[in-house]
């Protein structure tokens, strides 16, 4: 995973909003008193939820003071795990499976329409500002591949058609229904069950 | 059953067949060094934390499948372990081809060839040819300041840059960002390294990676002359290497030693040496006119005694600089005894209270590595991050080792450990010893507490009371013995300690500043600065006459200057704050006409026709030898009471970078403050 | 075939809802705390009994890993960790178990915690499974209502805490001692063992960390019997196991059978069959990416559990099942898990950070035809060299997929190589050494 690019722009200041500080206490509250650091990583993703979905260099100081951890260390973390965007992404931010069981099953296919409706490269922005995509390491869902996932959502059972259909309503501003786009349903065999035919509730 | 219960069991190992007694809690390399089988490693280094990431150190266990990390494992009674087997071999081979496959080929480029841990293993465990064909990985440099030159692409994550600046500078400024093939080691943001210690990461790192600015494209190891010697940029005594190439000092580099400075030192210490090179005193000058004029030897020292001749001796004092030898203090001494008759000698530029009474009044009794053991520090108006750079880490280390508790009576901001500040008046010391103050009872309670004195709280008027009233409440809760001393005062010169030991202060049962009084009076008309740059009087009309080294204060108001040798110069006998007497060596020797401090008082003498009873260095060996031996012996106890005195304790501000003439000469130095200034005016937040 | 009422996650695919009340008439949280009353040992001697082995990939029995905790609790508190930082390529069954059943899991964890003494519980969910993690709260806070969790949950007199945790995107969290790391707030590297998490764990504490899957089927363990457990499968490979089968298959699916079920059963009876037919088949994944892949005249007979997977040279892992068809490149399916491997690498110790990018390049070249025979040696040699000398399992689970590659499709990858294929092609190649052999040979 090469380097993340840090983004040139950057805010003066960040701070979090009063009910992420609250949601951050509670986080905090989950682990012994003076292990306020392993908060990290759920302080991370309230900012990036705050930030539009980014992590600016202020953000690292604010958390790292928060936390009364060295700003290395969180500069560290924000680098480490992939999750973490140190350079604005798109409104709608799609990531596309493209590990071993997603490839198979035609994830390039998936790519492709990616750079043709959003842009020609990964972390791009779309034309109307948007979108961006990004290839992305298994998400966990490879029995329903080829899969991406946008924003938190995850789309599953994707052909061309779906694709297109799913990106295309992401540029108009929409949010598509998640989930399997054949309809299945979850992780059960498409053409009907094979197991646990007969079992109810008692 | 008794029998067994007395025949304590020392575990075993087997080394390669052979059986070697281990102690509990060894690792497996450890027990490896001890039958003598060598473990190559990279990561691994015996006072950072196990890292166990560079694999190098692969040995063979029995009934392990794998070869195991001998650094990370803890050696066990009746373990079978081999290093030299084909397996192990085949290991080691393979984990060196991975180091070299992305380690560029710029040895001959590279500061580090010679002395680079990679390049002396690749010549044990490297391939011929490299396999790796793929393009190179190239990381862009860092900057870490003016002090770490960096070369990230030669870099192999041993990650020991990083454990040193986390757990032994205390200053958790280094990081390893991204990860995998891509991981860089990096500062938060590239910002230089806000520690004294941090130039210790460039000894630290096996390759080229992190290297010595100043020192870049200088020299290579094998072109320099290497002397053991002792540093002299504070009352630590640091161990040092100095590296000379002709008469220019190159470098300056730490020597290990356990009791002081364990392997490292500071980055005063080792890059002020560049101080040595500029602002020279070459040869003596006279001042004529208003104007300084170069001159000779013969000439000068005609002068000087003419001078010297023509005042009462009363009227004459002499001034002992920081950076002086034992040598220079007893022949200034004798030189002013026998051929002056004057006893106005002083070695306190600062005006700090001493009581010179025992040897123990000032000296840092509990000693450096006596801190380890300790349970409880008490600061009082001292910083030892700036006054004493390494003793602070030890401290540090004790923290880290023992969660001792710290306490500071002075605000002295971040000292890289956590401590409680208790206040900054002397009322504090007054509510302590008499049992009113919540850290009373702590510090009684304690089994090796430590009072650290610095000389903040010894200035000013209520010095005395201070050092009096703790000494007497020490002694009278049963802490200052023959084997724990918790009375300590922290020195910050070099030459402080030898100085009193050599009677180098003009102390009565009144007054404790009666030279600097004489002085603020203009009873003296001429004084003789022995090195003496970090002076605080009036010149008015005064005769000054200078000799040293270099071109700065003292130099500056002087009327005769006479050019003296610095301490890599010749040798020379320091005692540090502990009490310690070492011996630096002659590494290079004096520029132009300069010479070494005692000849100059030996001709002198001889000039005036009253010699000083030696002749060459062994006899003022000698005769210092008979005054340390005098000293040792002579001591009287009197208790001294001092009423309170309410007054402020606040730390002086220090301007660390700039504390000697050598350092002010500096380039590096001045650098290195600039930039510690910056971080002044910029306000940079403290992590933690 | 496994029959209904012996399958353990009876709401795997949500036919039956997941909330707490449904959970409970399917027979969840049922005599929870008269287990907990027969004691520590009885339910770590069931556990132990019934055979059952980790289900997160190294199949450690976990009754052993249980009595490892220290057995009183000390001066240090102890923690239960559950991994469910589901990142293997091919795995999706936690994912399932998150969303559909997660009493059974919480339900687990009590029991669990209180056999090591445990009061608090850190659930570790990887940070992609946003939704996942907030159905999993949800019926963490079910449960805290109806007091199944806090103060003396459900009545046995244990006070247990469970919190969520979430990842952020780091496959080597899965790695238990990473994951602790990645807990304390720091970057996921595997730690130096020993000391092991059970004695050295969590902020220094004992820790005992278990998958999701593991955990999830011991309250039925115990409301069954061990025996009713360990008469499923065979000795020592015991119980059921949620198979996820994706790939070139007709139905890819989850589908919880019977341990050392044959694979071809599997994917015919299940997963709708090869794509193409059996004959199409080219090669099998067994046990998710780590695992070495198995050639089509292994699976005819195969059967899926710990030992006989072993035998094979592979492994069960995760049992995360990826079918190979002829119709794909398998060059280019190990290339790209080899990708997989360069881009998780924590990047801490040497072979595992230099080698796993070295492999990648060397097989996306064999992919393309641009490499030379001596390289599949060399790849041997690299994989060699990364396998059994890093901190932690990753490096093997790097090595040996690319290894199970060079034991069968060695002659594919002959075919494609050649003596000196550069010269040959007059490419030019900006990074090769040589390239003035090249020049001489055009000129």
């Amino acid at each position: 995973m090469s380097i993340k690019k840090i983004s040139k722009i950057q805010p003066e200041s960040f701070e979090l909003s009063k009910d992420n500080l609250l949601e951050a206490e509670n986080e905090i509250k989950k682990y012994p008193n003076d292990r306020k650091a392993s908060a990290i990583l759920a302080l991370l993703f309230l900012v990036q939820k705050q930030n539009d979905n980014w992590l600016p260099l202020a953000a690292i100081k604010y958390v790292a003071k928060f936390l009364g951890v060295p700003y290395i260390q969180v500069y560290e973390v924000s680098t480490f795990y992939s999750m973490f965007n140190l350079s604005p992404v798109g409104k709608y931010f799609v990531q596309v499976c493209t590990t071993t069981p997603c490839m198979m099953k035609g994830s390039k296919k998936i790519l492709d329409i990616c750079k043709k409706y959003i842009s020609k490269n990964p972390h791009e922005l779309s034309e109307n500002k948007l979108c961006s995509w990004t290839e992305v390491e298994c998400l966990g869902a490879c029995v329903n591949a080829p899969m991406m996932q946008i924003n938190q959502d995850y789309f599953e059972d994707l052909d061309e058609n779906s694709t297109e259909e799913i990106i295309q309503t992401l540029l108009e501003d929409k949010l598509p229904k998640p989930g399997s786009a054949k309809n299945r349903k979850n992780t059960a065999p498409e053409k009907g069950k094979t197991t646990l035919l007969e079992v109810k509730n008692a | 059953m008794i029998n067994t219960y007395w025949r304590k069991t020392v575990p075993k190992i087997i080394i390669n067949n052979k059986e070697v007694e281990f102690e509990e809690g060894m690792t497996v390399l450890q027990a490896c060094e001890l039958a003598g089988a060598e473990i190559p490693r990279f990561c691994y280094h015996e006072r950072l934390s196990i890292a166990g990431n560079c694999r190098m150190c692969l040995v063979e266990m029995e009934n392990s499948p794998k070869p195991i990390a001998s650094c990370a494992m803890p050696a066990t009674n009746g373990m079978k372990i081999k290093t030299n087997t084909l397996f192990v071999d085949k290991a080691r081979k393979g984990v060196m081809e991975f180091l070299l496959a992305n380690h560029p080929l710029d040895c001959p480029v590279c500061d580090q060839g010679g002395e680079c841990d990679l390049q002396d293993q690749s010549l044990l465990y490297g391939f011929d040819h490299s396999r790796y064909t793929e393009n190179k990985r190239q990381v862009n440099e860092k900057y870490m300041g003016p002090l770490i030159k960096t070369e990230m692409t030669r870099c192999i994550h041993c990650t020991r840059c990083i454990r040193f600046a986390t757990e032994v500078a205390g200053i958790p400024e280094l990081g390893a960002i991204g990860r995998g093939e891509d991981m860089e080691i990096t500062t938060y943001l590239e910002k230089s390294m806000e520690s004294e210690l941090s130039a210790n990461v460039i000894d630290l790192c096996p390759v080229g990676a992190l290297t010595s600015k100043p020192y870049a494209f200088e020299s290579r190891p094998w072109d320099l002359k290497k002397t053991e010697t002792i540093d002299v940029m504070d009352a630590v005594g640091s161990n040092i290497r100095v590296d000379t190439y002709g008469w220019e000092v190159k470098r300056v580099l730490p020597r290990v030693n356990e009791d002081i400075n364990e392997e490292w030192i500071s980055d005063k210490t080792r890059y002020a040496c560049d101080g040595l090179l500029k602002q020279r005193l070459d040869t003596p000058y006279i001042r004529e006119n208003g104007r300084l004029r170069k001159s000779s030897w013969d000439q000068a020292l005609k002068l000087l005694i003419i001078k010297l001749k023509s005042f009462n001796p009363n009227e004459i004092a002499g001034l002992v600089g920081d950076l002086a030898d034992l040598e220079m203090i007893y022949s200034f001494k004798s030189f002013f005894e026998k051929c002056i008759g004057s006893t106005n000698l002083e070695c306190r530029q600062d005006r700090i209270y001493i009581n010179p009474q025992e040897r123990m009044n000032y000296i840092f009794n509990s000693t450096i590595s006596g801190i380890e053991d300790s349970d409880f520090i008490l600061l009082v108006g001292t910083n030892p991050r700036l006054e004493a750079t390494i003793l602070n880490a030890r401290i540090r280390k004790a923290y880290i080792k023992n969660k001792l508790k710290i306490y500071s009576i002075g605000d002295v901001g971040d000292l890289t450990y956590p401590y409680q500040n208790i206040g900054s008046n002397t009322s504090i010391i007054k509510e302590i010893v008499s049992g009113s103050h919540e850290i009373s009872n702590k510090i009684k309670k304690a089994k090796k507490p430590m009072i650290i004195i610095g000389d903040s709280a010894l200035y000013g008027k209520s010095g005395k009371y201070v050092f009096e009233t703790l000494k007497n409440f020490l002694s009278d809760n049963n802490f200052i013995k023959k084997n724990w001393n918790a009375l300590n005062i922290l020195t910050q010169q070099a030459s402080r300690v030898g100085a009193i030991d050599f009677g180098v202060y003009s102390v009565n049962e009144t007054e404790n500043f009666s030279f600097f009084n004489k002085v603020d009076n203009d009873d003296f008309k001429l004084i003789y600065l022995l090195g003496a740059d970090n002076i605080n009087f009036d010149k008015k009309n005064k005769f000054i006459v200078y000799q040293g080294s270099h071109g700065d204060k003292g130099a500056e108001i002087a009327d005769i200057i006479l050019p003296g040798a610095a301490y890599t110069e010749k040798n020379g006998l320091f005692v540090n704050l502990e009490g310690k007497l070492q011996s630096a060596y002659k590494a290079s020797y004096p520029p132009g006409d300069a010479r070494e401090d005692w000849i100059i008082f030996k001709d002198l003498a001889n000039m005036m026709k009253k010699p000083l009873g030696f002749n060459n260095i062994k006899h003022l060996r000698e005769s210092i030898n008979k005054q340390i031996q005098s000293k040792i012996k002579n001591g009287v106890k009197k208790n001294i009471e001092v009423d309170f005195i309410e007054e402020n304790i606040s730390v002086k501000p220090i301007d660390y970078y700039y504390t000697n003439s050598i350092a002010r000469s500096s380039k590096v130095m001045s650098e290195c403050r600039q930039i510690s200034k910056r971080f002044l005016f910029t306000g940079i937040e403290k992590a933690s | 075939m496994l029959k209904d009422e012996d399958r353990i996650f009876k709401n795997l695919y949500n036919d039956l809802g997941w909330d707490i009340d449904s959970a409970i008439t399917r027979g969840d949280w049922l005599q929870t705390k008269d287990h907990i009353s027969k004691g520590k040992d009885w339910i770590i001697k069931e556990i132990k009994d019934s055979e059952l082995r980790g289900r997160g990939g190294a199949g450690f029995p976990t009754g052993l890993k249980l009595s490892f905790a220290p057995k009183e609790l000390g001066s240090r508190p102890h923690y239960l960790v559950i991994n469910a930082d589901e990142s293997e390529p091919g795995t999706c069954k936690d994912r399932d178990i998150l969303r559909f059943e997660p009493q059974k899991l919480i339900e687990g964890c009590l029991i669990t915690s209180y056999s090591i003494s445990a009061h608090t519980c850190y659930i570790y969910i990887r940070g992609e499974y946003l939704r996942e993690g907030q159905r999993l709260q949800e019926a963490i806070n079910q449960s805290y209502q109806k007091n199944f969790l806090g103060k003396n949950a459900c009545g046995s007199g244990w006070d247990l805490d469970i919190h969520l945790h979430y990842g952020a995107g780091a496959y080597i969290c899965g790695e238990e001692t990473a994951l602790l790391e990645s807990l304390e707030g720091k970057k996921g590297l595997p730690r130096l063992k020993p000391p092991f998490p059970a004695l050295v764990g969590l902020y220094g504490c004992p820790t005992i960390v278990n998958n999701v899957e593991t955990v999830a089927v011991i309250p039925t363990i115990l409301r069954k019997g061990a025996k009713w457990f360990s008469s499923l499968g065979k000795p020592k490979n015991t119980g059921t196991k949620i198979f996820c089968i994706s790939g070139d298959v007709n139905n890819p699916c989850n589908v919880e059978e019977e341990m050392s079920i044959p694979l071809k059963d599997l994917i015919e009876k299940h997963a709708g069959g090869v794509v193409g037919g059996w004959n199409n088949l080219q090669a099998v994944i067994p046990g998710g990416s780590s695992m070495p892949l198995l050639p089509k005249s292994v699976c005819e007979t195969i059967e899926m559990d710990f030992d006989s997977l072993i035998k094979a040279k592979s492994g069960l892992g995760t049992a995360g099942v990826i079918v190979i068809n002829k119709d794909q490149d398998i060059i280019r399916c190990i290339a790209r898990i080899a990708k997989f491997y360069k881009h998780e690498s924590c990047g801490q110790c040497t072979p595992c950070r230099e080698g796993c990018g070295w492999m990648w390049r060397m097989l996306e070249r064999m992919a393309e035809g641009e490499a030379t025979y001596k390289e599949i040696e060399l790849l041997y040699d690299v994989t060699k060299q990364i396998e059994g000398h890093t901190i932690c399992a990753f490096g093997e689970g790097a090595a040996w997929p690319v290894q199970g590659l060079l034991r069968h499709f060695k002659k594919e990858i002959e075919k494609r190589s050649h003596e000196e294929p550069l010269i040959k092609k007059k490419s030019n190649i900006p990074y090769l050494i040589d390239q003035h052999l090249l020049e001489k040979d055009s000129a």
